[in-house]
């Protein structure tokens, strides 16, 4: 063999390769995997890295979109046009009982309505297709108590996160040994970086939510937050007109819970730029539940499933 | 989070460039709370502007509240001030932290320092290739610190930066910085670890962290961030002995074929030439695939698709590697292991072992020697505890490609589960695979109860007694079809085949019968050292005979089935016609007829083959079988 030199590679694309031996190890060690979709830039990169693991071929597993019909109405076009395009099988879920019983979250406060309609409607879903993996994008620099999550995140049949029950990680080996009724949540994204995440979409050119770039919107104020009024549920005051400004989303989520930022970043590069002089944090906001809208319920944050 | 926004402002473009070909280094800082450890990450976290404004408000009023000198801001609270999971019984883990310069990003395995955290070190160590380890400038080189060191050496780190902290405590002496610097030289001699930087630091006020220090005038060293921005790691990687575990067979059509993979080591190129492993078949590199596009050469620690030229069996858990490599398969190895449990790691108890892609039954024959993590010293052990550090001999059932640890770290660690719980148990890394070139014989003496945990069974002579036409053979054979079915190793040994070959030199005289039955049961005492499960069909009409085979095995290993057929019924069947012969005198002393057959006392097990049909007859020899604990 001639001499090679090696070249290092750089972090996105270790990053990237440890992402893909993730999504790869349990692909092969699962009967039934699942990829939770959330249609956030988490999940377009993580379904991004699914296709690269397995391209020339599509991933082996569906996509699974907890759908609370809160969404925006550009999310729901992008999800079907990626759906389309990388030639997944989407699995949307919907919790019928929440939603014949008319849950939402102007009546029934953010922690309830975010209880019923996505962490039991996932549940739901779980059980309903006896998936015993499901990948998410969540990520240990989110927020301290995620800094010691493993890769391979172990439940129980109850779908419960029990701290013994978790497994050392050492090197790149994980443990996917389970019972029946047992299931792991997966996160490949667990060491990138909000940063790194953007960074990766520009390099890889991978698309997102229109939403994540500033547009003229009609907005309300809420508590001092800045809400889209994307549809005619929402319930307007008496003297309440939505006013036309120029803002963007940095995470998406419900629209009636999720508040926008006001800005002028219409292309990536803008977008980075401006979350790089920006030293407020993604997820600052008020994290006291009020229980009324416009306050964002800490369980919305896109991709932490947990 | 901010990256010095002058600079990038007037051009993201070029800035985004940079920061998308930055490499990454991960590393592990070892050392508890009263070495600063907390206080290090936050300085840096700070200083290289990772903290984010809400974050640092948050904790400038923390620091307000708990009183902290004078009205500096604690930034250890950056790290633990949000530790509540104290409160949930989480506790003690390892703490994944992210920065990221305009150099590099970086991940920190943040680990507890104290000694029942060993697994936790173990765990943080295993993904870094660079340890900060602290030492208190007033106290020195502590037990703890050797401990730190001998774990992240075990776990194979090549670079130790020892971060002698509070140097504001003792006046930024260098007379003592260098005293430290010696006493620490003298341990680490007897360490594998070779590059050994020291730096005199104060976390608290930012000495050497991020920025030079102005009252270490005399040290010329760069500061800690610098030299983790700039030192190169990757002087271990060898090109040369590809590694590519097999992880994803991937067959999106019936044109397409592709192993995927990421390359543990080596470096493979199209029109390589490979061997796969166990099976040994050869081919050659056809393509390196994508998503963006062939590759001519592939690196350690890219996930890649390889196709080859020739359609061979290749599935997930096979290893590709050179063909011209010398590495070969093993199913003993030595390795030094971590405990993770607090059920102790158990001697011959079996384990499920993963390494790599490949998962197999294996066990720890024997612990070479215990070493106490503090002292590095050496005892004998039968067991292993929570937390403990042995080296032992291990061996699985199905071959395992194996490189040494510190040869090849990733193709030399592997992980214990525990066939019950699932859970990961212990980690190992390979000293030596025991190939046959160099098989330590005395070692590793091959006993009968190796050779039983090899098969995976109890060793036993399963003996059947009873008049001629008992059904004795008919229900022995029934019987071993069953167990070999089971998965078990099986014998079958028959009075009557045994007549033909080994004692064909033998008549009928009671001297002969006798010497017939002392081989039939020394033979079948030889097949028990083997490790069979060894059934025999035989009259042996004497409880005598039968007392003596007994005895040549262990408690235990002997079940004596008596088939206990009436007479009549043998006399009817008369399968060889051997009855009537006897009743008309044609044959002499015929067991039942003109010679005693003493029926066992307290046989383990009894049957009537009148009575039920072959298959419940088998069912209750299983039965019978497995209360004994045979199976």
């Amino acid at each position: 063999m001639r001499e090679l030199t090696i070249r290092a590679l750089t972090h996105l694309r270790q990053l990237e390769a440890e992402s893909i031996q993730i999504i790869r190890e349990v692909a092969a060690e699962f009967r039934n995997p699942v990829m939770l979709y959330s249609i956030g830039k988490y999940s377009s990169v993580m379904v991004h890295l699914a296709r690269k693991a397995f391209y020339p071929g599509t991933p082996p597993f569906p996509l699974l979109h907890v759908n609370t019909n809160w969404k925006f109405r550009e999310m729901m076009a992008f999800r079907d046009r990626v759906a389309a395009q990388v030639g997944m099988e989407l699995i949307e879920h919907v919790n019928e009982e929440g939603q014949a019983a008319g849950i939402n979250p102007f009546d029934h406060g953010s922690a309830k309505y975010t209880d019923i309609m996505k962490t039991q409607a996932l549940k739901q879903a779980l059980d309903k297709y006896g998936f015993d993996a499901a990948f998410g994008g969540a990520r240990r620099d989110e927020e301290a108590s995620r800094a010691k999550e493993r890769v391979y995140s172990f439940r129980d049949r109850h779908h419960h996160w029990d701290p013994r029950q978790q497994r050392p990680e050492l090197w790149s080996l994980y443990n996917g040994k389970i019972n029946p009724g047992e299931s792991i949540r997966v996160f490949p994204l667990s060491n990138w970086t909000e940063l790194d995440i953007w960074q990766y979409i520009h390099l890889e050119s991978i698309a997102i939510v229109p939403l994540y770039y500033a547009a003229p919107r009609p907005t309300v104020v809420r508590d001092g937050r800045l809400i889209v009024v994307d549809d005619a549920r929402f319930p307007l005051a008496d003297d309440e007109v939505p006013q036309e400004r120029w803002v963007r989303f940095r995470t998406l989520g419900c629209y009636p819970l999720t508040s926008a930022t006001e800005s002028r970043a219409t292309t990536l590069p803008d977008i980075i730029e401006e979350m790089l002089l920006t030293r407020t944090g993604e997820r600052f906001g008020p994290v006291v539940e009020q229980g009324r809208v416009g306050t964002v319920e800490p369980q919305t944050r896109e991709g932490a499933v947990r | 989070m901010t990256h010095q926004p002058a600079l990038f402002a007037n051009d993201i473009d070029r800035h985004l460039r940079e920061h998308e070909s930055k490499g990454l280094l991960r590393f592990i800082t070892c050392g508890s709370v009263d070495d600063g450890k907390s206080t290090l990450i936050g300085r840096l976290l700070h200083d290289a502007r990772m903290i984010r404004e809400d974050q640092l408000a948050a904790v400038t009023r923390d620091s307000r509240l708990r009183g902290s000198v004078g009205g500096q801001v604690d930034l250890a609270l950056l790290v633990d001030g949000l530790q509540a999971e104290r409160e949930q019984g989480i506790t003690i883990d390892v703490a994944y932290r992210f920065f990221s310069t305009d150099k590099r990003k970086f991940i920190i395995a943040d680990t507890p320092g104290h000694e029942q955290y060993t697994r936790n070190m173990a765990t943080g160590a295993s993904t870094a290739s660079l340890a900060v380890i602290l030492i208190d400038a007033r106290y020195g080189v502590q037990l703890q610190t050797r401990r730190h060191s001998f774990i992240c050496d075990l776990l194979g780190i090549r670079h130790f930066m020892i971060a002698v902290n509070k140097m504001d405590l003792v006046d930024y002496s260098e007379a003592r910085f260098q005293e430290i610097v010696a006493d620490y030289r003298d341990f680490a001699d007897r360490l594998n670890v070779t590059d050994v930087r020291f730096l005199p630091i104060s976390a608290l006020n930012g000495d050497n962290v991020v920025n030079p220090s102005s009252d270490m005038r005399w040290f010329d060293g760069a500061p800690l961030l610098t030299q983790l921005e700039q030192i190169e790691t990757l002087s271990v990687q060898n090109l040369h002995e590809l590694r590519f575990p097999v992880q994803y067979v991937n067959r999106p059509n019936l044109h397409f074929r592709g192993y995927c993979g990421t390359l543990a080591a080596g470096a493979v190129e199209v029109g390589s030439e490979i061997r796969v492993e166990p099976s040994g078949k050869r081919s050659t590199v056809a393509r390196i695939v994508t998503n963006d596009g062939d590759l001519n050469v592939a690196y350690p620690g890219q996930s890649v698709t390889l196709t080859l030229h020739d359609e061979i069996d290749i599935s997930r858990g096979d290893t590709l590697v050179a063909a011209n490599s010398n590495i070969e398969p093993c199913t003993a190895f030595t390795a030094d292991v971590v405990w993770m449990h607090e059920t102790p790691l158990m001697l011959g108890h079996e384990y499920e072992i993963k390494a790599g892609t490949r998962i197999v039954p294996g066990r720890v024959v024997r612990i070479v020697y215990q070493v106490d993590v503090n002292t590095m010293a050496r005892s004998a052990a039968d067991t292993l505890g929570l937390n403990g550090i042995a080296r032992c001999q291990i061996e699985v059932t199905q071959p395992l490609v194996l490189d040494s640890y510190q040869r090849s770290p990733e193709t030399g660690n592997f992980i214990f589960i525990d066939k019950l719980s699932n859970l990961t148990v212990g980690a190992g890394m390979v000293v030596d695979a025991l190939n046959v070139g160099h098989i330590v014989w005395h070692d590793m003496a091959v006993t009968k109860r190796r050779r039983a945990e090899r098969n995976r069974q109890k060793p036993s002579i399963i003996w059947f007694t009873g008049l001629s036409g008992a059904g004795k053979s008919t229900v022995a054979d029934a019987l071993e079809r069953q167990l070999f079915g089971m998965g078990y190793n099986t014998y079958l040994l028959d009075g009557d085949n045994v007549r033909h070959g080994l004692c064909r030199d033998l008549g009928f005289s009671d001297e002969d019968r006798q010497e017939n039955i002392r081989r039939i049961g020394e033979v079948a005492k030889l097949m028990v050292d083997a490790g069979m499960v060894t059934l025999v069909s035989f009259i042996s009409p004497f409880r005598d005979d039968r007392r003596m085979i007994r005895n040549l095995v262990e408690d235990g290993e002997f079940i004596e089935v008596f088939v206990n057929t009436p007479l009549s019924v043998c006399e009817q069947r008369d399968p060889k016609g051997l009855y009537r012969q006897a009743r008309r005198g044609e044959i002499s002393q015929f067991t039942g007829i003109s010679s005693p057959y003493e029926a066992p006392e307290s046989p383990e097990v009894e049957i009537d083959t009148s009575a039920y049909d072959l298959e419940e007859t088998v069912g209750r020899l299983i039965a019978a079988l497995r209360r004994h604990r045979i199976i």
